[in-house]
């Protein structure tokens, strides 16, 4: 909330009035109160491992995270920047190859990543769009000092959280929003249903038919995908639900089949098909990659988009900017030590206190060390399985991230937080005003995944 | 819609009208054993014929445990070996509830969910207050208040017609084994039918059904066997009666043929078994004999629902 002369940001100054007028007391109504509202809702989110109640909700912080207008229109240049891309780059990997001749990016690093799928090779997608959701992680450090923290080009989750979270805090505190113009995020479903429909195969005529594919109701992110589905209308499917046949696919309906255009898919790639990739996966549609290779099916986000959000290829990203389009990078990567080449192998060992180390296919905050907070054991056992295997693991220094003042226990406090907004790319690209806020609850913690105890906020893009 | 869908709505609605049937069940149970013991005979059979009627005596069989009040109605209303139990019933209905969540209304959704987290507290007190009456009597007020969410607040289209073709195909088996517990208890008795000494058995086959003040307007006389029969079997005043529940059917599936331009096998189906009830008069029904008339309607309805789910909710395979 503060600038970096501890004055207050200017954005935020209606805010930190309305803090300080309020009376505890009201505060911990209104939580209650949205307490209640999510559960009545049923937002709930789905922890691993966790053996307790699997419905369990994120904490919710009252407190909205406000950008100015300039700041907004800062990092959507940045974003769009960034997303187009990758888009680019996708595009190239699996046609030209054209950064790979030019030397841009070592090939062994693509050729033999586990997420560089050669089924996709040659495959034409429609408009060479690959990743249409985009979820880009950002961290700020002081003033427009932007960094990216990783590109979600796969299947990025939250953005239900942040249309929910919007119409609860509507609906807790009209007055504050009476007094700030707040960009409106509702218009979301709408836009991601026009850019799936952008992505509809040419021999597609008249509106296509979309479909949001889920792994099902006991996937952590299952209150997403049927909410998304409803918010645009659209026929939630499962695997099981969909079939092949004369080179279309369709779904099965009370009157019967019904062919489907795009598949916006939230079942990662391994378990499409299980006649091309994983054999047993029973989440899948045998023979959907054959229609989807001969362009009859559109999948979004495409298949193999993996290689583009993968953690070692993140550290090309800025040069790819300069590669495919001859700009500076407007977004500022997160410095990274690769740990497969041995200087910064040994660099990252020496300075394990001072560093986040993190697994290449990592996500979800799983297997990684924040070497500050951690123990020296913690910090040794990590240090092992470096060693034994230098490729799967990534380097950063802890950034001073900015903090957001958060509810907690006694009072009020800043907690770290983070922001994940989500671009949308069809035959243009489009990004709403908003995003996800996670905020890191633990006095100190840099860990905001909400599998990890991180919690959300409101994200206000003022629109003056 | 999706058959997947369609699917789940057609069980959300019989699980939540078997719950509340499991309910009335038990209660002719509990109130049979109260009266005293007519049979004459060394063993009172209550409880096993609610067994039989529940459709799940081989099942606690298997428990190995022995037929008395207390493992009954542990096993029909909390036990999670038996998955027609209510608890078993209300906990499938709300998964499916959750697996469709959006094609049922935020009413639906908070009556089966709230029925759900409940339970298990309401369960409890009944046990050690010894009385389950209240409990059944909330689980009875439960399932009016998902009936009542699903006729106030849900748009009239496929989704609503395939939960109300649960809710009767259900409400159908459901009223036909609440009628045969009778026959199970006078099973050797057959010529006492009739009689005086079953009048209270009658009377409490009627308070179960929520339709003993219905008879009383209907028919202006004390209850009859004949009557009762009449009443829950061919009579279309009564809402939980064979013909109404195959009327609604034939209804809905009516809706579904116009909608969809099509015709299944379920139709002619569901004709015929609405026919057979319309044309007929209780002394069919008793020519044939009460307890023949009711299995061969059991298995009859059975095998609409079957086709039901074979025309509509596996389709397009």
């Amino acid at each position: 909330m503060n600038a970096g002369d501890d004055s207050i940001r200017e954005a935020y100054h209606g805010l930190s009035d309305w803090l300080h007028w309020t009376p505890p007391d009201h505060f911990n109504l209104k939580r209650r109160e949205a307490e209640v509202l999510f559960r009545r809702l049923g937002i709930t989110f789905a922890v691993y491992g966790d053996g307790g109640n699997p419905e369990r909700l994120i904490p919710f912080d009252l407190i909205p995270r406000i950008l100015s207008k300039e700041e907004w229109g800062f990092l959507e240049a940045g974003l769009e920047q960034r997303v187009r891309v990758l888009n680019m780059f996708l595009a190239d990997l699996y046609h030209d190859q054209e950064i790979l001749r030019a030397g841009v990016l070592p090939e062994r690093f693509v050729l033999t990543n586990d997420f560089y799928l050669p089924e996709m090779q040659g495959v034409r997608v429609p408009g060479d769009t690959y990743t249409h959701i985009a979820g880009v992680d950002l961290v700020r450090v002081g003033e427009n000092d932007f960094y990216v923290l990783e590109d979600n080009a796969r299947t990025p989750s939250g953005v239900s959280y942040m249309l929910e979270n919007r119409e609860i805090m509507m609906r807790l505190f009209p007055d504050l929003f009476a007094s700030h113009s707040v960009a409106p995020v509702e218009t979301y479903p709408d836009e991601l249903l026009e850019t799936l429909c952008d992505a509809a195969p040419a021999c597609c005529d008249g509106t296509p038919t979309v479909a949001v594919m889920t792994p099902g109701r006991f996937n952590s992110a299952y209150f997403e995908h049927s909410f998304l589905a409803d918010k645009m209308g659209v026929e939630l499917v499962e695997g099981q639900d969909l079939f092949v046949k004369d080179d279309t696919v369709f779904m099965r309906t009370t009157r019967g089949p019904q062919r489907v255009d795009v598949i916006y898919r939230r079942v990662d790639d391994a378990f499409l098909d299980p006649l091309v990739f994983n054999p047993d996966s029973v989440l899948g549609v045998p023979g959907l990659m054959n229609v989807y290779r001969s362009g009859r099916v559109a999948i979004a986000n495409a298949v193999g988009t993996g290689i583009a959000d993968d953690k070692a290829v993140y550290t090309y990203v800025p040069d790819m900017i300069r590669f495919y389009l001859d700009e500076e990078p407007i977004l500022k990567n997160v410095p990274t030590w690769r740990c497969e080449a041995e200087d910064d192998c040994a660099y990252v060992l020496e300075h394990l206190p001072e560093l986040v180390v993190k697994e290449v296919h990592g996500s979800g905050g799983y297997g990684m060390l924040v070497g500050p907070a951690a123990s020296k054991r913690e910090r040794e056992e990590f240090a092992a399985r470096i060693k034994a295997n230098p490729c799967n693991y990534i380097a950063q220094p802890t950034l001073a991230l900015s903090t957001c003042p958060t509810f907690v226990e006694n009072g009020i406090a800043p907690r770290h937080v983070d922001f994940r907004p989500f671009v949308l790319s069809g035959k243009n690209v489009r990004i709403v005003k908003g995003g996800l806020t996670r905020v890191a609850l633990r006095s100190g913690s840099l860990v905001v995944n909400s599998s990890q105890g991180g919690g959300t906020k409101d994200t206000w893009v003022l629109s003056q | 819609m999706l058959s997947r869908t369609a699917d789940n709505l057609y069980w959300l609605a019989r699980y939540m009208e078997r719950a509340e049937n499991l309910a009335r069940i038990l209660e002719v149970g509990i109130r049979m054993a109260m009266m005293p013991d007519q049979s004459g005979k060394r063993h009172r059979s209550e409880w096993r014929s609610t067994l039989v009627n529940a459709g799940i005596e081989p099942l606690f069989e298997q428990t190995g445990r022995a037929v008395n009040a207390r493992n009954v109605i542990e096993f029909i209303g909390r036990s999670e070996r038996n998955p027609s139990s209510i608890y078993s019933c209300i906990k499938t209905a709300r998964d499916s509830g959750r697996a469709v969540r959006n094609a049922i209304t935020s009413e639906m959704w908070e009556a089966l969910n709230d029925t759900w987290l409940a339970f298990e507290d309401n369960w409890r007190a009944a046990a050690e207050n010894r009385d389950f009456r209240p409990l059944l009597d909330w689980i009875k007020d439960r399932s009016s208040m998902f009936r009542g969410s699903l006729a106030g607040t849900m748009i009239r289209d496929e989704a609503y017609h395939f939960t109300r073709l649960g809710t009767f195909v259900e409400r159908a088996d459901n009223t036909a084994r609440i009628l045969d517990v009778k026959y199970h208890i006078l099973l050797p008795d057959m010529a006492e039918v009739g009689g005086g000494v079953d009048y209270y058995q009658w009377t409490t086959i009627l308070r179960a059904v929520s339709a003993l003040g219905g008879y009383h307007w209907v028919y202006s006389e004390n209850p009859r066997p004949w009557n009762i029969a009449e009443f829950l079997i061919l009579r279309e005043e009564m809402p939980r009666s064979l013909i109404t529940c195959l009327r609604e059917i034939t209804t809905t599936l009516e809706i579904l043929a116009e909608a969809h331009g099509r015709r299944h096998p379920c139709h002619r189906q569901a004709g015929r078994l609405y026919s057979s009830l319309k044309f007929a008069v209780a002394e069919d029904v008793f020519q044939q004999g009460l307890h023949e008339f009711l299995t061969d309607f059991i298995s009859r309805n059975n095998r609409l629902g079957n086709e039901i789910e074979r025309n509509y909710l596996f389709a397009g395979t």
